[in-house]
């Protein structure tokens, strides 16, 4: 069991917990992530690491509600534990200085760039970092980006906040306006880490991506996260999760992550209609 | 008789012997367990047993113990259940063997111990495999497990790994007095024993059983670590105090075959079509929330010969396939399965396109896999493993429809140990050197043993190598020489 010390939403559906997992606090580098499970019944999902604190014993991850579990994971606050945390797992992020680096975040996935940026800027890298999101609300660690960074660009799709557009639209700015870029990191969306390396692969970028595929285990022993890079099956979990983003085939992963939409629909929807009865039943007793 | 053989219980002449027939397993009808997971094998009755074990010829020199990778003692065991001396019988395997009731299920036994019965000269082996789980199951009904103690040695071992190899080192240091810990990646302790064999050849109860019994002798177990990730071997010897590391991390990363197609959705390799059904309960679903593609009335296929093969089609025809294909490129005599498995899963139906290679999955345009496009083969000369090389037959192709194809044709070791520990050495193809003796590793106080020594193997050999592992981890803790 894996205690949660404190849980804090960063934006709607966005939580960031604080968990109690000292073991891969001491292990954790940028780039990694662990491996859940919440409860008995419950399936094994991989969740970006944010940050950790070693001396504490902690990890920071963080979690947007789309299907079922991470729904349920957060519903969960201080106090409540998870009954699986399993990690640091994949390959850290290879930092080294480059020269000038262009960190991209897309909605969730801010939280995993996030590390990445602070150690190219440790490592001596001229940091320049862009966030993506929907709207306002859903802009993410913008603090946190900002100090690790030498500037921050921030879009939003809707213009609700910053300059509306998209990630690509800035990066496209920093291109024409000359800079210098010796490495791209993306990690978002599948649309936008596509639509980044896309562009990138015009100007001969070296451009690394996060992939995330479905998995279980974490360890390579199933194969279910394979993804085709320059052709070959490679497994995130152990040859990833980051890969060259112009040797990615990303309409593969695109149908993969899609293999089981019917059930997790109907995960959804079960556990949606089984919150509305303990609500109503709760309402009930509250009546009488 | 001479004066210094023990006087044989056995109230039959040896001739007398050869005339029992082999008693037959008692199993679940074909077509009722072809449609459940519960085990196909309902094990021998004490009757049943003892008939069976009055057909041991007690040979001077057995050979059956020789041709056993623990070294189990079958002509004592089998003497004691001969007079009705159950517990006795388990507690003479158990010397030998720690995993019984697994063995007893799983193990290949025509290759091993009845591979080399005298008795299959003439007739049938004695059914030793089945007379092991015999008496497994009796003691674990009686509840009378007698739990071994020695005196502590004050030394610690870490075993990397909680499948058959791991457990047998554990269960076998634990009773020499030394400290165990076994740290397990996934949440389940079992390994193999529980993502990989399926319920209806190995309970999952079965094996907790076994485990809460090593528990009740202190073995201490941790789950949710990755050894190499979460922390490494060098951690393990130098912060955390262990004075021996063993490595049985087991079979690695599934292969796949390199052939078009391979994406698509509805190709799973066997590993993750195991541990979806097997650890995480995917047919369960939606009461467990790990989910599999639905196989009710749907065409699905394997490819390979193994006994993953086998475990993985017999298990898409329990979840409602309606055609369970195996796609095996070599012939019936070659195909590395357990004859027991070959057996039963013909008698269920499955469907055995032998001589068969894939050589590309078709699509319906959208992603989903719709079938597999095969060749037939023919057998040529010898190949490196002595077998005879499947060779393609020109104008043989067809079209196989498919909803499903699981690929079950072997592994390649995983690295996360090997990349993180300096100093251990691997062969060509990743795999951890260790000495066949004595297990040990190129790295002081590290050993090794199982399939990330050896390459995908069976329970049984991997807890030979735990069994020698242990030895000589016991030899090095005692004497301190490397």
């Amino acid at each position: 069991m894996f205690k949660i010390i404190h849980a804090q939403f960063l934006a709607p559906g966005i939580k960031r917990f604080v968990i109690d997992a000292p073991r891969i606090a001491r292990k954790q580098k940028p780039g990694q992530f662990v491996i859940l499970r919440i409860y008995e019944e419950g399936e094994r999902i991989p969740v970006t690491i944010e940050n950790s604190d070693p001396e504490k014993g902690t990890i920071n991850i963080v979690v947007q509600a789309a299907g079922k579990t991470t729904t349920l994971l957060n519903s969960l606050n201080a106090g409540d534990s998870i009954l699986d945390v399993v990690g640091p797992l994949g390959k850290p992020s290879e930092i080294r200085n480059y020269g000038t680096a262009v960190v991209v975040g897309g909605g969730v996935g801010t939280a995993m760039a996030y590390p990445t940026a602070a150690a190219l800027k440790r490592a001596g890298n001229r940091v320049i970092s862009i966030v993506g999101a929907r709207n306002k609300e859903l802009v993410i660690l913008e603090n946190e980006m900002r100090e690790v960074s030498d500037a921050l660009l921030i879009t939003t799709d809707d213009g609700s906040y910053a300059d509306k557009g998209f990630v690509t639209d800035k990066l496209r700015q920093l291109i024409d306006n000359g800079t210098r870029i010796d490495l791209v990191v993306a990690v978002g969306p599948i649309v936008m880490m596509k639509a980044v390396s896309e562009l990138t692969r015009q100007e001969r970028i070296h451009t690394v991506v996060s992939l995330n595929p479905i998995m279980i285990d974490g360890t390579g022993m199933c194969g279910g996260c394979r993804v085709l890079i320059d052709g070959k099956s490679e497994f995130a979990c152990v040859d990833g999760p980051e890969f060259d983003g112009h040797k990615v085939d990303f309409s593969v992963l695109v149908q993969r992550n899609a293999m089981y939409r019917d059930s997790e629909q109907r995960s959804m929807e079960d556990y949606k209609r089984s919150r509305e009865a303990e609500h109503t039943c709760v309402a009930q007793g509250e009546k009488q | 008789m001479s004066p210094t053989a023990s006087k044989s219980k056995n109230p039959l002449s040896p001739k007398d012997r050869m005339k029992v027939p082999r008693q037959l397993m008692p199993e679940q009808p074909a077509d009722v367990r072809a449609h459940n997971f519960e085990e196909v094998n309902l094990g021998y009755s004490p009757d049943l047993a003892q008939q069976e074990a009055l057909r041991c010829l007690e040979c001077a020199k057995p050979t059956c113990t020789d041709n056993c990778p623990v070294g189990i003692d079958v002509k004592e065991f089998v003497q004691r259940i001969v007079i009705g001396d159950f517990l006795g019988a388990a507690a003479k395997i158990r010397e030998a063997n720690v995993l019984p009731a697994i063995t007893g299920r799983v193990c290949p036994q025509e290759d091993q111990c009845e591979g080399k019965c005298l008795l299959s000269k003439k007739v049938k082996p004695l059914g030793i495999g089945y007379l092991e789980r015999f008496v497994a199951d009796y003691e674990q009904r009686m509840g009378t497990h007698i739990v071994p103690s020695a005196p502590p040695t004050g030394k610690k071992v870490a075993v990397v790994g909680s499948g058959p190899s791991g457990l047998t080192v554990a269960g076998d240091l634990i009773q020499k007095g030394h400290k165990v810990r076994v740290f397990e990646a996934l949440h389940e302790i079992g390994g193999v024993l529980v993502y990989g064999i399926p319920e209806f050849r190995l309970p999952k109860q079965i094996v907790r059983e076994q485990i809460d019994y090593m528990r009740q002798m202190g073995v201490e177990f941790e789950t949710d670590v990755v050894v190499g990730r979460t922390v490494t071997i060098d951690e393990l010897l130098e912060e955390e105090g262990y004075d021996a590391v063993y490595i049985g991390t087991g079979a690695g990363l599934p292969q796949f075959m390199s052939i078009p197609g391979e994406h698509l959705n509805g190709v799973y390799s066997a590993n993750e079509f195991l541990t979806r059904i097997n650890l995480m309960k995917a047919y369960k679903f939606p009461s467990y929330d790990e989910p599999m593609l639905d196989l009710h009335g749907k065409d699905v296929a394997v490819i390979g010969g193994g006994n993953t093969a086998l475990d993985s089609i017999r298990s898409a025809l329990r979840l409602g396939a309606r055609k369970a294909y195996v796609i095996y490129r070599r012939s019936d005599a070659e195909m590395p399965a357990r004859a027991e498995e070959v057996h039963h899963a013909r008698q269920e139906g499955i469907d055995f396109q032998m001589l068969t290679a894939p050589v590309e999955f078709l699509s319906d345009g959208k992603g989903w896999l719709t079938a597999a496009r095969c060749v037939r083969m023919e057998l040529g000369e010898p190949d490196p493993s002595g077998r005879r090389r499947p060779v393609p037959k020109a104008g043989s192709e067809f079209d196989l429809p498919l909803s499903v194809a699981i690929i079950a044709i072997g592994t390649t070791a995983n690295p996360i140990v090997q990349s993180t520990t300096p100093g251990l050495d691997t062969n060509k193809r990743g795999y951890i050197q260790a000495s066949e003796e004595t297990q040990r590793t190129t790295r002081k106080g590290v050993f090794a043993g199982g399939d990330i020594v050896t390459g995908a193997a069976t329970v049984i050999l991997a807890m030979g190598a735990g069994r020698r592992a242990a030895k000589s981890i016991h030899e090095y803790l005692t004497t301190g020489v490397w």
